[in-house]
């Protein structure tokens, strides 16, 4: 057990995965995230793997915003097969129904099965990166459309806004993609501006696996934070660090971990290894042990990661284990960043909140 | 008899009752935001006060309009109204964990999604809810709102309807998929003009079984699709006479449509001011109106059908003398207006309007007034005259939009439905906990194979 103060506190999210659908009872979502707040997680995660049984994610974490007070709801969100415009009011519109604690991962379907659905064609490689890209530059875009102070509820003059403070994005995959290759798929453009006020927090912070960030994909610029995966605990940190130089420091880092612990008297080791199934559990590293194990290796990864997210094989069984044992010490060794009061994701992460890129131009989308 | 086979029935059976929904709009004039109680239109709070006041009343539902893209007037954003609102679906799953039994509607367009994304989108809502989801079915389409969409305004206005066919067969067949709640799924593959689905749903069936269809929609062909496919349409005829005459109307569509003379539950958009006494509710409605429609909104509205700018009137004024400049009227986008000769309609207008007597200001809120959809007077009154919709079956309920957030349903919670309860024409609690037991729907069927719900190819 370590006895010197670690230099850094960093925060752990859990991913809540199929939560609520156990026995279809979907109250029971609300309180595992809530379970998930008390134990001290700073955010929940929601996976949109498309499993049978599992509901969206964006309308998962949606539920549970009135429901938790100050952790971060953080729901998976395609990229490739949704409009992008539906996808950034639906994310503005989960930032307004948790008071400022929405985040976005974005994720590119690499799915013969999600093309066919909606009649598009197979988008893979490279080409992931850019739709990613596309549909994170539209949010944005969209999220900053109106200024903060658009609504201005002018009796004198009779405005309900000031429609100098609404933008047109034009956006268009022709112009705004210059890279070399220009945009694998087929390019599309979107008007603008949005059909819902500014979120809370301006815009919502971005997080993305970090092997879909990088030169011609998602650029690191365009995210806030990123998934780093490693195939064993032991390389966890090493790949880190890797990622944050190539990421750079403006970008958090987010280190994976499966976690199976020892629970109500039945060793990790006798325990399934999730409820992922054995194949996403494949590049992603995984701790099975104790709680005292997994405390010592936390605390050092936290050392070298903002965060951790933590896959529970079990949420009901983990999420026991964690917040009776490991949450507890991690947060008397000062591993943890405490809880922010009414705080938003933004404010988790550190990020201010930004002015809208629009803010400064001159003329509004009537000029 | 149950309501399974008056629904099957080939007669039509007035079911005795009315019911509530609560259409929270937002984008247009009938949301006042100059009052001193006029609430935010995104907060959170907002919604949450507005959908327990209406579950405390034992509202059937609560309603999400949607527009896909912001009003336009004179080629710039509408600034006047109220305007921005959340995502429909997304906000009504935050509800589901605030509320109960009140089912949650969710507008969602037919040109500017993807079937198997939309229909597994409102399964999730469903589920979430426990079976309190509906998808109210609408159409709207113009290469204009196509602009913010990847696919863009592909549709010929034509076409929507047969497009919009194949697209809720196609949501029918992936709610249908499921054999148990544990499945295996059906397959389900659509061929379409418009675009090929090959999917196998991932949800289960819900409480309800599938989310229940409302439509809204008015024109003949929208008419028909409603008594093909939903279960309640949302009406645009409130008042007395042509709701009898709509639900005659609907009754002969249903029954061509193959299905029974009760299937399809007939809910029209109104609203309602209301006080104590007549007198009260009179002075009420001029303080309501004269919110709604300020002198700017006024000049405003003229302006749409002058395509130029009026600023310069005096909205206590005559109607302006000045010709309009464009040949057919322009619209504010994303409204409802069609174009007519410019030129005739303000003559018309003029003389109209100097035969009344009225300003500019008085002019345009006797012609954006829904003067058929409001119900005005004492709650004993209007209590009356709902009751006798109730006795003949005119309508099966209402669709109130308020006109104040977050409060505008307090009094008609309050004070109208203990008098509805009370003629014994309203519900005294929740039938059960879906919305379609709430509604008294029928459970649909499965079908019996996997092509019984196709559709030829649109
Ligand atoms: C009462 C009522 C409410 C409506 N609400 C919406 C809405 O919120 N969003 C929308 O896009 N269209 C809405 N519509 C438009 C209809 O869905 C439809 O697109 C339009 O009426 C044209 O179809 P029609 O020609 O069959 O009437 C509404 C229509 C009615 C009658």
């Amino acid at each position: 057990m370590s006895t010197t103060e670690p230099s850094r506190q960093g925060f752990l999210a859990i991913e809540v995965d199929g939560a609520g659908w156990d026995g279809g009872d979907f109250a029971s979502l609300g309180e595992a995230v809530l379970a998930a707040e008390s134990a001290g997680f700073h955010a929940a995660t929601f996976t949109d793997e498309p499993v049978p049984g599992r509901a969206n994610a964006l309308q998962r974490a949606a539920f549970a915003g009135p429901v938790t007070r100050t952790i971060a709801l953080i729901p998976e969100v395609d990229t490739v097969y949704t409009e992008p415009f539906h996808v950034s009011t639906q994310l503005a519109s989960l930032d307004y129904v948790s008071g400022g604690r929405a985040g976005w991962i974005v994720t590119a379907a690499e799915s013969p099965e999600a093309a066919a659905a909606v009649g598009r064609s197979f988008v893979s490689g490279t080409a992931l990166g850019q739709e990613a890209a596309a549909s994170v530059e539209v949010s944005r875009r969209l999220w900053d459309s109106w200024e903060d102070d658009a609504v201005i509820r002018d009796v004198a003059t009779g405005r309900y806004i000031d429609v100098d403070k609404l933008h047109y994005i034009d956006f268009d995959t022709a112009a705004d993609f210059e890279t070399p290759a220009g945009f694998a798929g087929p390019g599309y453009s979107v008007k603008g501006p949005s059909i819902i006020p500014r979120p809370l927090q301006g815009q919502l912070p971005v997080l993305a696996a970090a092997s879909l960030v990088g030169e011609g994909q998602l650029p690191a610029d365009a995210v806030d934070a990123v998934l780093v995966s490693a195939p064993t605990p032991e390389l966890l940190a090493a790949e880190v660090r890797d990622v944050r130089a190539r990421v750079g420091g403006s970008v958090a880092v987010i280190a994976e971990l499966g976690v199976v612990l020892d629970s109500r008297g039945q060793a990790a080791a006798g325990r399934p290894a999730g409820f992922d199934g054995a194949g996403s559990a494949g590049g992603r590293a995984q701790y099975a042990g104790s709680a005292d194990g997994l405390t010592e290796l936390l605390e050092a990864l936290l050392q070298e990661a903002d965060g951790v997210r933590l896959h529970p094989a079990s949420l009901a069984l983990e999420l026991d284990e964690l917040s009776r044992l490991v949450l507890p010490e991690l947060r008397r060794r000062g591993a943890l960043r405490p809880p922010v009061q009414d705080g938003t994701f933004r404010d988790l992460l550190g990020l201010t909140r930004p002015a809208s890129r629009y803010a400064s131009a001159a003329a509004g989308a009537g000029k | 008899m149950t309501q399974h086979n008056r629904a099957n029935s080939g007669v039509f059976e007035p079911s005795g009752k009315i019911q509530f929904g609560i259409f929270f709009q937002g984008v247009n004039s009938g949301t006042i935001w100059k009052a001193a109680e006029s609430g935010s239109q995104t907060d959170f709070e907002s919604f949450r006060r507005i959908a327990q006041t209406a579950e405390r009343g034992l509202f059937a539902a609560f309603f999400l309009g949607e527009g896909l893209r912001l009003r336009e007037h004179l080629g710039r954003p509408h600034g006047l109204d109220v305007v921005g609102r959340p995502d429909a679906q997304t906000m009504l799953a935050a509800l589901a964990s605030v509320t109960k039994n009140i089912g949650l509607v969710a507008t969602q367009n037919t040109t500017y999604n993807d079937p198997a994304d939309l229909a597994h989108r409102l399964a999730s809502l469903d589920l979430i809810s426990g079976g309190r989801a509906a998808w109210n079915i609408v159409t709207t389409d113009n290469a204009w709102t196509g602009a913010n969409f990847r696919r863009g305004g592909y549709l010929d206005h034509a076409d929507r309807y047969k497009h919009a066919e194949a697209f809720v067969e196609t949501a029918k067949r992936i709610w249908d998929s499921w054999e148990t709640p544990a499945g295996p799924a059906r397959r389900v593959l659509h061929e379409g003009q418009h675009y090929t689905v090959d999917v196998t749903p991932r949800l289960p069936r819900s409480a309800q079984y599938r989310p229940v269809l409302f439509q809204a929609g008015d024109s003949p062909e929208g008419r028909s699709f409603a008594a093909r496919h939903a279960d309640v349409i949302f009406s645009a005829h409130p008042k007395f006479d042509d709701a009898v005459e709509f639900r005659k109307d609907l009754v002969e569509r249903s029954l061509a449509a193959g299905r029974g003379a009760n299937a399809v539950q007939i809910m029209p958009a109104s609203e309602f001011i209301l006080a104590p006494t007549a007198g009260e509710a009179l002075e009420k409605k001029e303080w309501v109106r004269s919110l709604q429609i300020g002198p700017q909104q006024a000049v405003a509205y003229l302006e749409q059908f002058w395509g130029r700018e009026l600023s310069g009137y005096d909205p206590d004024g005559p109607l302006p003398e000045i010709d309009p400049v464009v040949e057919e009227t322009s619209e504010t986008r994303g409204s409802g207006f069609h174009g007519a000769k410019a030129r005739q309609l303000a003559d018309q207008w003029r003389a109209e309007a100097k035969d009344k007597g009225l300003s500019i200001r008085q002019f345009v809120s006797s012609k954006t007034a829904r003067v058929d959809a409001t119900f005005t007077g004492s709650y004993t009154a209007v209590a009356d005259r709902l009751a006798e919709y109730a006795r003949v079956g005119a309508v099966d309920g209402f669709n109130i939009s308020p006109w104040l957030i977050p409060t505008g349903l307090d009094d008609i919670v309050n004070h109208l439905v203990p008098e509805l309860q009370e003629r014994g024409v309203y519900p005294t609690e929740y039938a059960g906990s879906t919305l379609r037991e709430n509604l008294g729907l029928g459970t649909p069927v499965r079908s019996a194979d996997e092509t019984a719900g196709a559709v030829r190819a649109s």
